[in-house]
This record gives C-alpha cells, sequence and structure tokens, in this order.
C-alpha cells in the first residue's frame, strides 16, 4: 500500500518536472526560431536610462542595467523595511485603540479599518499622489514651516547633517550603550529572581543608551552642522529630500497594512482566555504589566503568522509603485525588458528577487514564532 | 487520479504550445475573421477612442487599411489597447497581428525583438513641453530640471543621451500610463514633459486645461521613423502590410481619393489601371483580391486624407510628412 503511495506520488513529480521541462524547452526553441535574444549577457550592457532616485548607491544612464536593477531592488528595500515598521507599529496602536474603553477611540479605529481595508490598494495610492502633486504648490512658491525645511510637489526637502568623522563613532557608541543596556537588563531580571530586590533597570538603561552617544558628542566638539536646501534653478539642492512618489507609496502601504495589522493585534488580544485577565488582576498586576508581562505573551502565538503573511503583502505589494512613478524593482526591470526586448529574462529576475525576500522573511518570522511559542507544546 | 490528471496536462500544454508554429498569419486572419491591431491606449490624432467609442486615427486607419485590403473591409479589425510596455511582448506573443502604435523604428527593436518593420506612417522627433510662466526657450536651459517621460520608450533613452551630450543633470518621473504621466506634468509634478512631438502637440491640444500656457521648446533632440510592426518570419503578412502602407502613399500620389476612386476604375492611366486592379494581377501575387488597393482608399482613404481627417485638427502641420513631390519624405516604390 505504502509503496503504491511513494510510487504514484514518484510519478507525478516525474510528470510536473517533464511539464516544466517540456514547456522551457519548447520557449527556449520557439525564441530561437524567431530569433529573439535569450540568455542574461543584456545585463552588463550600458542601461542608458536615468533613475529618479538611488540612494546609497551612485547610479547614471552610462551604468550597466545589473546595477540599475540593483538599485531597483534598493529602493524596494528601501520603501518595504520602513513601511514594515510603521505599519506595525500603527497597526497596534490601531488595534489596542479598537479594544479602548474609549468610546471615541474606539470607533475612529473600527473606521478607520473599515475604510482603509475596504478600498484598493491602487486607489488609495492614486487618491494620496494626487493629493500630494495637486494640493501642494511648486517649488517657486514651496510652503516652509520651519527655516530650512520646504514642502512642495517636488516633495519634502529638510536639512540634514553635514557628514563628520564622529558620527560614526556616535553610532558605535549609540550600539554599545544598547548592548550595555540589554546587559544590564539581564542581571537585573536575575538579580531580581534570586533576591527579591528590584533594580530600576530602565532608568539605568536610558541613560546608557542616551547617554553614552552624548558624550561622544560633547567630546567631538558637538558638530552639528546642517545641509540646508536651497533652491537652485528648478529644484532644491543640498540637504535631504523625500519624494512625492516615495512619500506616496510608504504612506499607503503603510495606512493600508495597518488596517489589516490592526485586525490581527486585536483578535490576538482577544484571543486570550479572559481568565487570563482575571488571574492577572487577582495577583494584583495592574493593567500595563498584565498586558505586558500576561496577555501579550499569550497574544503574539496568535498574532506572529498572520502578521507574516501581512509583510510578505507589504512587500510585494510594492511593487505597484509602477503607477505613480517610484523607481522599484518591478518599474526599473519592465524598463529594462522594454528596452532590452528579454521579457523571460526581465520577469524571472523579478519572480526570483521577490521569492528570495518572501522566504527571508518567512523564515525569520518563523524563527520567532518558534522562539515565543508555548515551550513544550506541540506544534 | 492524480497520474491521469498529470498525463492530461501535458497533453494540454503540448497542444497549446505547438499550436503556435502552425499556421501563416494571414491564414490565421483570414480564418478568425478580423485583423487584431495593437494600438495607443489613447493618444489623441494616432489612435484613440471617440465619444462614440470607434477608434480614430492614422494608426487606426493603418488597422483599417489592412483589413480592407485583407477582406474587403474596413471594419473586420478588431483593437488592443497597448501600453508602451506591453506592445512588443504582445506582438511577439502573437496576441496581436500587427501593431500600430506610433512605434519607432529602432535596430535593436528590428534585430533582437523578433520583429520587422515595415515603413513609416509618421516622421517624428523628440521635444520638450515646458509651462510658459516658467520662462524657459530652450532645451539647453533645463539643467537641473524634473521631467516626466514615459518608460520602456526611446524618449527615455534619447533624453539621458541629450543630457549626458550637454554635460547637464535632470529628474527623471517616470510613468508608464500615458494619463498619468500628464496628470504629473500638468499637477506641476515635473517642470518639463518630454515625448515625441507628435505626442506633445497632440497632449496639448487634448489634454491641457489651457493649451496655451504650455510651449515646445524649438529643439528636436532626435529621428523618431514611427511606423507599423509585424513578426520576424512570415515574409506574405510583411508583405501585405507594407504595401497597404505603400498603396495610401502611392493613391495620394496619382491623386486618387475616397471620393473619386469610384469614377477612376474607368481610368484610362495605366498607373490608375494597375492600382484599381482593373488590369494586371498584383492583388494575386500578394495573395489578395485584386482590388486590394481599391479597397484600401475607398473605404479608408488615401495617406493625406487620413492626415487631414485625424492630424491637422490638433494643429499638426504637414511638413517632412508631405509627398516627396511636395517636398516631403513620403516616397513609395511604384505598384507596378
Amino acid at each position: 500500500m505504502r509503496a503504491r503511495a511513494v510510487a504514484a506520488q514518484l510519478a507525478l513529480l516525474a510528470a510536473v518536472a517533464f511539464v516544466v521541462w517540456y514547456l522551457a524547452s519548447n520557449t527556449v526553441a520557439n525564441l530561437e526560431a524567431r530569433r529573439i535574444a535569450s540568455g542574461f549577457g543584456f545585463l552588463a550592457r550600458e542601461a542608458g536610462f536615468e533613475i529618479g532616485e538611488s540612494p546609497f548607491l551612485s547610479y547614471g544612464a552610462a551604468d550597466s542595467y545589473a546595477r540599475a536593477i540593483l538599485i531597483g531592488l534598493i529602493n524596494t528595500f528601501r520603501v518595504a523595511l520602513i513601511g514594515v515598521v510603521l505599519a506595525t507599529v500603527l497597526g497596534t496602536l490601531l488595534g489596542l485603540a479598537r479594544l479602548s474603553r474609549n468610546w471615541l477611540l474606539a470607533k475612529f479605529a473600527a473606521g478607520y479599518v473599515e475604510l482603509l481595508r475596504n478600498v484598493p490598494l491602487l486607489v488609495q495610492l492614486f487618491f494620496l499622489y494626487a493629493v500630494i502633486t495637486e494640493n501642494l504648490p511648486g517649488p517657486r512658491a514651496a510652503l516652509s514651516p520651519l527655516p530650512g525645511v520646504f514642502l512642495s510637489n517636488r516633495g519634502f526637502a529638510f536639512p540634514v547633517l553635514q557628514p563628520h568623522a564622529a558620527h560614526a563613532w556616535i553610532g558605535v557608541a549609540l550600539l554599545a550603550g544598547m548592548v550595555l543596556a540589554w546587559l544590564v537588563a539581564r542581571w537585573a531580571r536575575r538579580r531580581q529572581a534570586l533576591t527579591g530586590q528590584p533594580f530600576p533597570a530602565f532608568a539605568a538603561g536610558a541613560a546608557l543608551v542616551l547617554g553614552l552617544p552624548l558624550v561622544v558628542f560633547l567630546a567631538a566638539g558637538a558638530p552639528l552642522a546642517l545641509a540646508r536646501p536651497s533652491l537652485q534653478g528648478f529644484n532644491f539642492t543640498g540637504g535631504a529630500v523625500l519624494s512625492p512618489e516615495f512619500a506616496t507609496l510608504l504612506g499607503g502601504l503603510t495606512l493600508y497594512t495597518a488596517a489589516f495589522i490592526a485586525e490581527i493585534v486585536r483578535a490576538g488580544v482577544q484571543a486570550v482566555d479572559r481568565g487570563q485577565f482575571e488571574a492577572a488582576y487577582s495577583l494584583g498586576l495592574p493593567r500595563p504589566r498584565t498586558m505586558r508581562l500576561v496577555i501579550l505573551p499569550q497574544a503574539l502565538r496568535v498574532i506572529i503568522p498572520p502578521l507574516t503573511s501581512q509583510y510578505l503583502n507589504l512587500t510585494k505589494n510594492s511593487s505597484l509603485a509602477v503607477a505613480i512613478g517610484y523607481p522599484d524593482l518591478v518599474s526599473i526591470a519592465n524598463t529594462t525588458m522594454n528596452q532590452t526586448g528579454q521579457a523571460i529574462e526581465g520577469i524571472a529576475i523579478i519572480m526570483a528577487v521577490y521569492l528570495s525576500i518572501s522566504l527571508s522573511i518567512s523564515v525569520l518570522m518563523n524563527w520567532y514564532n518558534k522562539r515565543i511559542a508555548l515551550k513544550g507544546a506541540r506544534a | 487520479m492524480k497520474v491521469r490528471l498529470a498525463v492530461a496536462v501535458c497533453a494540454v500544454a503540448a497542444f497549446a504550445s505547438s499550436t503556435l508554429h502552425a499556421q501563416s498569419t494571414l491564414d490565421a486572419v483570414k480564418s478568425k475573421g478580423y485583423v487584431q491591431c495593437g494600438v495607443n491606449t489613447g493618444l489623441a490624432g494616432f489612435s484613440q477612442p471617440d465619444s462614440r467609442g470607434a477608434w480614430k486615427g492614422i494608426d487606426v486607419d493603418a488597422c483599417r487599411a489592412i483589413a480592407a485590403a485583407v477582406f474587403g473591409d474596413a471594419t473586420k479589425v478588431r483593437y488592443t489597447p497597448l501600453t508602451a510596455q506591453q506592445r512588443f511582448t504582445a506582438l511577439q506573443s502573437g496576441e496581436i497581428d500587427v501593431l500600430a502604435r506610433n512605434t519607432t523604428w529602432t535596430v535593436t527593436r528590428d534585430t533582437s525583438l523578433g520583429l520587422n518593420f515595415v515603413g513609416v506612417n509618421y516622421y517624428d522627433g523628440q521635444g520638450f513641453m515646458v509651462p510658459k510662466k516658467l520662462g524657459v526657450t530652450s532645451a539647453k536651459q533645463l539643467n537641473g530640471a524634473t521631467i516626466c517621460v514615459q518608460p520602456g520608450t526611446t524618449t527615455e533613452l534619447n533624453l539621458a543621451d541629450y543630457f549626458r551630450a550637454n554635460k547637464m543633470s535632470f529628474k527623471p518621473v517616470v510613468i508608464e500610463k500615458l494619463e498619468e504621466v500628464t496628470n504629473a506634468y500638468f499637477s506641476g509634478r515635473c517642470d518639463v514633459f518630454t515625448t515625441d512631438v507628435s505626442g506633445l502637440v497632440s497632449t496639448r491640444g487634448s489634454r491641457a486645461p489651457k493649451p496655451a500656457d504650455h510651449v515646445i521648446l524649438p529643439e528636436v533632440i532626435s529621428k523618431e521613423p514611427l511606423g507599423p510592426v509585424v513578426r520576424h518570419g512570415d515574409d506574405r503578412w510583411y508583405d501585405i502590410v507594407k504595401w497597404t502602407l505603400f498603396a495610401m502613399l502611392e493613391a495620394e500620389e496619382l491623386g486618387l481619393t475616397s471620393k473619386n476612386i469610384e469614377q477612376n476604375l474607368t481610368s484610362t492611366n495605366p498607373s490608375i489601371q494597375r492600382f484599381v486592379g482593373a488590369t494586371g494581377d498584383i492583388g494575386k501575387m500578394m495573395s489578395l483580391d485584386n482590388r486590394w488597393a481599391y479597397n484600401v482608399v475607398k473605404q479608408v482613404g488615401n495617406y493625406g486624407e487620413s492626415f487631414e481627417t485625424n492630424l491637422a485638427p490638433l494643429g499638426f502641420e504637414r511638413g517632412i510628412n508631405n509627398l516627396w513631390t511636395n517636398g516631403g519624405l513620403m516616397y513609395a516604390p511604384p505598384i507596378r
């Protein structure tokens, strides 16, 4: 019986492999018959088009297609990473707000979720983009709420610190402060468990995290020179600019995904048995501690798996950037495909990249999920 | 059960992919009864649906002319609106029979995409449009400007080339749909909108809130010969599309229009006799009806008529798109 089952599965696997092989070889044969170029050789050729935003890595029209696609990848990562963090924060706040005893807050959160969750993301993006580009003035009439800060339909221009050698050391100090704070907290927990004596670990940690960089900052002579944006010719130069496309995409993805995360958080908290609240209260734990020590650890077990798929959704939805002109991976790969005519290769690159991003997020979240799972419980 | 399903899937896949090669385009077109024509999603004067949903434009006329030549009925066309990015894949994959979508003829496209350009139905060049209030008078003053452009076009590449050659920089805002990219320009997101001059004139005439507020700069930075495209490897279909295009030019040169061609059926001029199919068997050589060219002109008109009805109302001038006899570049090889 078992042998038959194995044989059937092997046969199915072979059949699938055959179909894949057949389609692939047929495609290659057809491409050759029509003399359509194939292969990944085009990646090394000069791209010849410009890209609007290339943070962290310089790019010009004389660079290769491979570099252009890399810029697209960085842009995708940038919006997805920041989006995931913001959506999680906003979603958690909204989820908890919907459970609040404050009527106005709870109804507002409910209304937000229902509205944002039920309007297609693409429509929201077009709407946000129109709001930004149609309502804000041109660069010559830019709003300037603070000196050096400009808001126009070219984006949000703001001053940034002029790079200084001490900045790297301040970063190192911040990192060291965080590690030390973590060690202190661990030590304090252990001491309290052994001796029952509390230690103000939070205050000590905060002092370390903030104090160490501050000391380095002052020791370096407080380097606070600002690079201010100024209007030169058509646009702002100097400082940093948050483009309308990036702001639209980030805002759209965050607001949309936060609505789903809010529901997941609410469901997670409500999934914790009422008895757990009552037991915590009867032990004399105040409400915030009840949440942090009793409810959330149990709620997280319910929250993490669906949260993972929201992170995946957000990342994949970032490909809607094409519609509003944010140069993400798909947008640049599309342009590349069109200039070179090599659609199959381009799509293969897009698929491979999204697959690896998605699998990485899955692996990470599964690892986290396993860590917070009930010890000894069966998966 | 599963095994049987898998076998069925294989069989379907094998059948689906083996049909790709089988038929010539002309036979396929004849058997389905219409020409599937890839057009622009909406560029006034080239291909755009009118208020009643009927497609209008010189590219649309090219499609109708092909249908008139093949079926003797210019209405036997179905249109597939395509974005700049979708167009070549649609043609390569066989979704459309011919692409008439203001597409620039370049060597890369002609050789590496598995496509053939049949000729030119509009000689164009790339230009820049700016709001009048910016006070810009030359493209050389555009250093640092934000420029709206559509992706996957030669426009995008020419733009980068031009700025590199003139040691200037710019910020591109790249949006795929024509409607969205022009919205971005008219709302002030960009200082400049660039595309072929024909596209600028058409956009200004049909989409600008106030057309007089926008100027097209004098520099034309590229050659953009626009024309219909067919797949590689089907020479008969290639010939039909090419000579349909030439027939419209030849008709204008011979003075044949949709209104007078009826009387010219009995003309004694040998060129006209050959053209309308009264003598010779040019149609048969192309595997078409001998009155193919007559049908094209009777139902669609000659090139000049198509230009007058579609482009002239938007403010286009004939310019280099005039016949060679009038100082333009439009020249058809002899039909004999």
